[in-house]
């Protein structure tokens, strides 16, 4: 037990010593190191993690990472092709690939950014002052499919414009430049983002107004079909309206011209048995009728009442 | 025993110590072992994995529970945490989650204001969920997997936004852009080999601009405005058009009875001048002369003045000067 105890002991003895003195190195998984000699580098650029020797005292280590690493770009104004000053925010991802040539190049992480800085936004900017403003934000030609489909929108003419490459694309063509300067740094360049895309300040507040008074057109669309809807009901009303009237008054017409019809065949055919008689009678009832208080009347001596009179006067 | 100096204090100190000389070893030994007993055991909460390294390498995956490794800085564990959802918020924080959640009234207009496909600008909140799928990638592959999460989830949701139009964002594609937003997040991510598992992206508050806002809520209360003004005119229509029915129908019902009046008048005077004629034509020159004689009684008396005139006297002129006179 205690032989075993010592041993172990030693052993944690001999491990600390082999680090304090610099023979045993550990590389961490998420890490590459370079061994330099004196400052000059010695072999390739270890990339195996775990536990790893080298001369005590006179090699060093020098630690690089073997992530993904980020880089993030300086918000960069440029002019698009058609004159319109955007703000550009750009984002890549990259890594170390040669620990040693990027030890020579660039140092450091920092001295690798700043040539990042260099490479990247050079490339953005050759990208996005050679297309117009709709291709770095746009992707496909999505709106302009919807538009067709009939769907009102709010659109300037620019934007209408057809787009060739799109965001996705023109990301592509920065990586495609920038990376191709990458590997001299001992770097390799991953991946290439615009973040973020806004118009400056000023053209922001005119992009403000033509929203306002886009929508304020689309309000008086609105207004004004309202009223023209309004009108075609109001009209709508008249026209049934006046169908209506049209329709009961000829109906009424017709059953009313009708009975007259019927009427007057109901009277001829009953007059007719003896129009004579007819006359007759409509002639006293003529009498009935025109003869009130105020009639002067004057009866001539011929008269059929008159000749009654002298008929029977003379028979008496 | 007396103090009288420091160095007596000492000597009572080693005088005493040395009595535990002996000891010395064996109480290293046992701290060493303690110390070594302790960096040997570690655990591993309920929603995490240990990552376990040897010398920096990585060796295996641990889950919950209690675990042995090698003490001494030889073994090194890590925890993620794979069960845990994090949230990443744009344009918006929240202060303080809750049943009423607090946000931050602070604007984030770097990250929310951006240009959609018709070039307009909205200002967009939304949030993505993610979980860690794989620690290992996690750890080992990206430095900083959060900043990935942010930055690819701007990278895509502007994108998105940019090739949309301003009514789709606001309104009908918001579900699209959710999905298409996760779909594509995690196709960059797996590119990076993050480890990581987009679990959801919702589109917040998607609003105009302030600056524009009254004028969107013009266009809202137009659209109101329309519908008023057209209810108003149906209104009237209804007002109108039933009552104009029903007054038709009693234009019609009107002539109709109209019809039956004449009808049934026509008949009955039709019966009546048959009956009498049936009658008369039984003698009909009595008849006629009664008739007329009791017309004429009825009616001659109803008359004022009665003259009897010679038809051989044509002129009327002495008639009109009695009248006249008569009138006086």
């Amino acid at each position: 037990m205690k032989k075993v105890l010592g041993a172990f002991i030693v052993l944690i003895i001999l491990v600390i010593v082999m680090f304090m003195s610099g023979l045993a190195y550990i590389v961490e998984e998420t890490k590459q190191v370079v061994i330099t000699q004196f400052g000059k580098p010695v072999g390739k650029p270890v990339v195996d993690s775990g536990l790893h020797f080298k001369k005590p005292f006179i090699q060093q280590t020098r630690y690089f990472e073997k992530r993904l690493l980020d880089w993030d770009g300086d918000p960069n104004q440029i002019p698009t092709k058609d004159k319109r000053y955007i703000w550009v925010d750009t984002t890549a991802r990259w890594k170390i690939s040669d620990a040693l040539r990027f030890l020579q190049s660039v140092t450091n992480e920092m001295g690798a950014h700043a040539r990042l800085d260099d490479i990247i936004n050079s490339a953005t900017r050759d990208a996005i002052t050679g297309h117009i403003l709709v291709e770095t934000v746009r992707n496909s030609n999505r709106i302009i499919e919807t538009k067709q489909q009939g769907e009102s929108l709010m659109l300037t003419e620019e934007a209408i414009e057809r787009i060739k490459i799109g965001r996705s694309k023109l990301e592509k063509l920065i990586l495609q430049e920038a990376r191709k300067l990458a590997p001299q740094y001992g770097i390799e360049l991953r991946d290439v983002r615009i973040k973020r895309i806004n118009y400056v300040e000023a053209v922001r507040v005119k992009v403000y107004d033509r929203m306002i008074a886009e929508r304020k057109r689309a309000a008086e669309m609105y207004r004004s079909e309202g009223q023209g809807k309004r009108a075609e009901i109001d009209g709508q009303r008249e026209k049934e309206l006046k169908l209506i009237t049209s329709k009961a008054y000829r109906t009424a017409q017709v059953v009313k011209g009708k009975a007259d019809a019927e009427s007057i065949t109901i009277y001829a055919r009953a007059y007719s048995q003896d129009p004579n008689f007819y006359s007759f009678l409509k002639t006293l009832e003529t009498y009935r009728k025109t003869i009130d208080r105020n009639t002067t009347l004057i009866l001539s001596a011929d008269s059929e009442y008159y000749k009654y009179l002298t008929e029977f006067g003379l028979k008496k | 025993m007396e103090f009288n100096t420091p160095e007596d204090i000492l000597n009572v100190g080693r005088k005493e110590f040395g009595k535990y000389r002996k000891f010395t070893p064996a109480i290293i030994t046992v701290l060493v072992i303690l110390i070594g007993l302790t960096g040997m055991i570690y655990s591993i909460g309920p929603d995490e994995v240990g990552v376990v390294q040897r010398f920096g390498k990585y060796i295996s995956t641990t889950l919950s529970g209690l675990h042995i490794k090698l003490p001494f800085g030889i073994d090194k564990v890590t925890p993620v945490k794979v069960e845990r959802i994090f949230k990443e918020e744009f344009g918006t924080r929240t202060i303080r989650p809750g049943v009423r959640s607090k946000y931050s009234s602070r604007s984030y207009s770097d990250e929310s204001l951006m240009l959609t496909g018709d070039l307009n600008i909205l200002d967009v909140r939304w949030i993505v969920q993610f979980r860690i799928t794989d620690p290992v990638k996690l750890l080992f592959n990206t430095r900083d997997p959060q900043d990935n999460v942010r930055d690819v989830s701007e990278i895509v949701m502007r994108r998105l936004t940019g090739d949309y139009s301003v009514d789709g964002v606001l309104t009908t594609k918001r579900e699209e852009i959710n999905d298409l937003a996760q779909l594509e997040m995690q196709k960059i991510l797996d590119s990076y080999q993050t480890g990581i598992q987009i679990v959801t992206v919702k589109l917040l508050d998607v609003n105009p601009p302030d600056e524009v806002k009254p004028a969107f809520n013009e266009v809202n209360e137009a659209k109101q405005e329309k519908e008023r003004v057209i209810n108003q005119a149906w209104e009237a229509y209804n007002k109108a058009v039933p009552r104009a029915k029903g007054e038709a129908e009693r234009t019609i019902r009107e002539a109709e009875g109209y019809a039956l009046d004449k009808i049934n008048r026509a008949k009955g005077e039709a019966e009546r001048f048959s009956a009498v004629l049936t009658e008369y034509k039984k003698s009909p020159d009595i008849t006629q002369k009664r008739l007329y004689l009791e017309t004429l009684t009825d009616v001659l008396p109803e008359s004022r003045q009665k003259y009897i005139i010679d038809p051989e006297q044509t002129s009327i002129l002495p008639l009109l000067n009695i009248g006249r006179e008569g009138g006086k």
